[in-house]
């Protein structure tokens, strides 16, 4: 279990990025943090694997207070994706960008063969084994640097922004991968503003403003709520734009999914006929 | 970090911020001679003071201050240094008058930070790279030297960033031998390096379609002219000069030791 | 005479072994709203490297076929020229700025081309209030969001006063507000100055109400071009994978089970417009 409590944290250039925040994350927990760009997002994760400490307050991960423990221990559990996977890729081949963070965590070469099999297989990256990682794609990049993180299976995986500049299929391809770590039991936490990612996913919602968390609960709870939403600079879904525009005829507001959205205006004609 | 940014030019609407960068230069230029002219505290000290309105005069006290204290440390150094030289290979005749001259060393060597700092500070890189142009410097010069300052905190964040992630994959940077630690810093050299690569190439596609070498006779939205404060500057940078010869050449400037009768 | 025009035209980059778009053609013409989609790799950022010239100027390898821009021959005008007529702003808002201060880079493309210093401050003075930025003249890049930033970007091509403006991806590193800005700022560019817009995106429930015409591409080849209610509702669209807006999937889905509405949506305004009629039958 990840609890921040009453995290305060400054740059050392004086930017106080965090006011405050305090959140309780559950073990197996599929978890989105929203926000604009600046509002702490980021930084607030940074400190669920120790890279920042807070300035006050305290974060623990399963009991360990991450001010005593260094980053790598805590990277062993804590699997942290990167925005951009230009920004570790260095390897000659996939295959060996896979085993880096292995052997910096001690494992024996056999588990390493047999872990790097089991994340190229998982990403679907089998054939670009001993391609150099630099010769493939932006979205075969951004499977590559996943795999380098899920190949020493960390029981919390955190990935930042996972949908820039990805297009729909690849967002599609994404949503259920996520989907399936989490129905392994991995604690996921997602750093976005991709609402329409957000409400295709459904995961537990947690809106960031200016460093403070403003709202947090079900997916259909926060997206729907144009008050909250509009304070953290972040736009409602269509679908529930166009039942916010529907409120005043009666129909419900927390809906974001087409699925959902088509079953309650069949059934409001159904009535109606 | 905080002594680079008593150096870091910080946009302030000031008359000394407005002032010509040839004007400061040659300032900077008469300063550093006059103090490398003196090696007595009084006049060094003089100069420490004499430079302090416009400090004030530019409103950056608060980071000329950090580039004082970040020297400040190089500044014991030197202090040291130059009592331990002078005690063991100078000849002086007492310990008192090998600290007041080892003190004055230092204060030079003060005088010249905070002249650069002034400089620095209230220079904006773009005028700077405008008064390398007017001073004839091939444009593509200038161009390379704005673009290196405009980039280097885009670098250093990225350089954070790509450490922070290897760190996330378990790279322990502290610690081991000094192979060990070249090795270490592979993994984090090599996005950076390819990461500087592709943005150049950005950059260069860019530039090329903003017209880039559209015609010889480029135009600039600003032009630097002299003004009234520029004159007045480079006259009181030139009086200083005079002035300072003068006495270095012509007035026995007595010791603080012998003045306090030690 | 349409304002962009190709025949038949293919690339292959230097190092690529088959082309990264082939035997395309296409008419724009002056003023329209082109909003250019499809997956990653299909071959659109290529294909607006052509329009301004970067292709074959700037990258070299094989161009085959006719493109004309501004009633110029691509092949036979220098970059420096065509942009003149075509402005081009990149996916990386931070990769696009020079100078140290917003007006200096919003003057950079009209110092490259030599314009007297008053007509310059006019210009520049111009681009910067239509795009919004007029305050932030004198800050730094680094002082920016990345929505600014890339008004910026879009200030410092429109300084130059082309016909056309081709925006690649301009908002994938922008928040959700950002983007809306920056998708409003280009619709007046078009709306009130006539100015052709080529945009490149795969965020269609925020675009495609803005654009007169969707273009769809898919390894290399365009294969769905026409007004947006039209080629959004298309089934092609939905199999290729283009993000198609959730309301136009909802009114796919009404359809399906026999729901009507009167027009195909792109926003949840013609959405609630649409069923409102329907719901009160």
């Amino acid at each position: 279990m990840i609890r921040i409590q009453d995290v305060f944290f400054s740059y050392p250039n004086g930017v106080e990025a965090l006011k405050g925040v305090s959140l309780e994350i559950q073990d197996g927990e599929f978890l989105a943090i929203m926000g604009q760009n600046g509002a702490g997002k980021t930084t607030l994760v940074k400190h669920i694997n120790g890279l920042l400490k807070p300035t006050k307050g305290t974060v623990t991960v399963d009991e360990a207070d991450t001010t005593k423990v260094s980053v790598a221990t805590l990277a062993k559990k804590v699997g942290f994706v990167f925005q951009n996977p230009d920004h570790q890729l260095f390897s000659e081949t996939v295959e060996e960008e896979i085993s880096f963070a292995l052997r910096n965590f001690g494992f024996s070469e056999s588990a390493i063969k047999e872990r790097v099999n089991w994340a190229l297989n998982l990403l679907d990256l089998a054939e670009y084994r001993k391609v150099s990682p630099f010769m493939l794609s932006g979205g075969e990049r951004k499977r590559v640097a996943l795999a380098s993180v899920l190949a020493w299976d960390p029981k919390i995986v955190i990935l930042d922004e996972p949908t820039i500049g990805q297009d729909s299929q690849q967002k599609e391809r994404l949503r259920q991968f996520i989907l399936q770590l989490n129905h392994l039991g991995k604690t996921v936490i997602i750093v976005t503003h991709d609402v329409e990612f957000v409400a295709e996913c459904k995961p537990q919602v947690v809106l960031m403003s200016q460093g403070k968390v403003i709202a947090q609960g079900s997916a259909e709870k926060v997206l729907t709520n144009l008050e909250v939403v509009t304070q953290a600079s972040v736009v409602l879904p269509q679908i529930s734009q166009l039942f916010a525009n529907l409120k005043d005829i009666g129909f419900p507001t927390e809906v974001i999914d087409v699925n959902e959205a088509t079953d309650i205006l069949l059934g409001r004609l159904g009535d109606s006929r | 970090m905080s002594m680079f940014d008593g150096f870091k030019f910080r946009s302030v609407n000031s008359s000394v911020h407005k002032m010509d960068p040839r004007a400061k230069f040659i300032y900077v230029c008469v300063m550093f001679a006059v103090a490398v002219m003196f090696s007595q505290i009084i006049p060094l000290l003089v100069l420490l003071i004499i430079q302090m309105p416009l400090v004030f005069a530019a409103r950056v006290q608060k980071e000329w201050l950090r580039s004082m204290k970040g020297a400040a440390g190089f500044a014991i150094i030197i202090f040291l240094m130059n009592v331990f030289s002078l005690y063991f290979y100078g000849n002086y005749e007492s310990l008192s008058a090998i600290v007041e001259r080892s003190f004055a060393l230092t204060l030079r060597f003060m005088v010249l930070i905070e002249s650069f700092s002034v400089f620095f500070l209230t220079t904006s890189p773009d005028l700077l790279g405008l008064a390398l142009e007017q001073s004839r410097v091939p444009y593509e010069l200038c161009f390379a030297f704005t673009t290196a300052v405009r980039f280097v905190p885009v670098l250093a964040e990225e350089a954070q960033t790509i450490m922070d992630a290897q760190k996330a994959r378990g790279l322990e940077l502290e610690g081991g031998s000094f192979i060990k630690k070249i090795r270490n810093y592979i993994p984090i050299l090599i996005p950076l390096i390819v990461n500087a690569i592709r943005r150049s190439l950005e950059l260069a596609e860019t530039m090329e379609s903003r017209a880039w070498g559209a015609t010889q006779n480029r135009t600039n939205l600003y032009v630097l002219r002299m003004g009234r404060k520029d004159f007045l500057l480079m006259l009181f940078s030139f009086a200083m000069l005079v002035v300072s010869v003068y006495v270095s050449l012509n007035v026995q400037i007595p010791n603080i030791i012998y003045l306090l009768n030690i | 005479m349409p304002i962009i025009e190709t025949k038949n035209l293919t690339y292959t980059y230097p190092i690529g072994t088959k082309p990264a778009f082939e035997d395309v053609t296409i008419k724009i013409d002056k003023g329209e709203f082109v909003v250019l989609t499809g997956p990653s790799g299909c071959g659109k950022t290529t294909l607006c490297r052509c329009f301004n010239g970067l292709i074959p100027h700037f990258y070299s390898g094989k161009l085959e076929g006719e493109i004309y821009v501004s009633n110029l021959k691509v092949v036979n005008h220098p970059i420096h020229e065509l942009a003149q007529h075509v402005g081009m702003v990149f996916q990386n808002p931070e990769n696009q700025l020079f100078a140290l201060s917003v007006e200096k880079d919003v003057a950079f493309g009209l110092e490259n081309l030599g314009i007297s210093r008053e007509k310059m401050r006019e210009r520049v003075d111009w681009a910067l209030k239509i795009t919004g930025i007029y305050g932030l003249k004198d800050r730094a890049p680094y002082e920016l969001s990345g929505g600014q930033q890339q008004r910026v970007a879009i200030a410092s091509v429109l300084a130059m006063q082309p016909e056309i403006i081709v925006l690649d991806e301009p908002t994938s590193f922008l928040d959700p507000v950002g983007a809306q800005n920056i998708f409003e700022v280009i619709n007046r560019l078009n709306k009130d100055l006539g100015i052709t817009i080529i945009l490149v995106e795969h965020r269609l429930d925020l675009t495609s109400k803005y654009a007169s015409r969707v273009m769809i591409m898919d390894k290399g080849r365009i294969i769905l071009d026409g007004p947006p209610k039209e080629i959004l509702n298309s089934e092609e669209a939905r199999l290729i994978g283009v993000g198609i807006p959730k309301v136009t999937r909802l009114y796919q889905i009404l359809k399906n089970k026999g729901l009507n509405l009167n027009e195909i949506p792109l926003s949840a305004e013609e959405a609630t417009k649409g069923l409102l009629e329907v719901l009160r039958i």
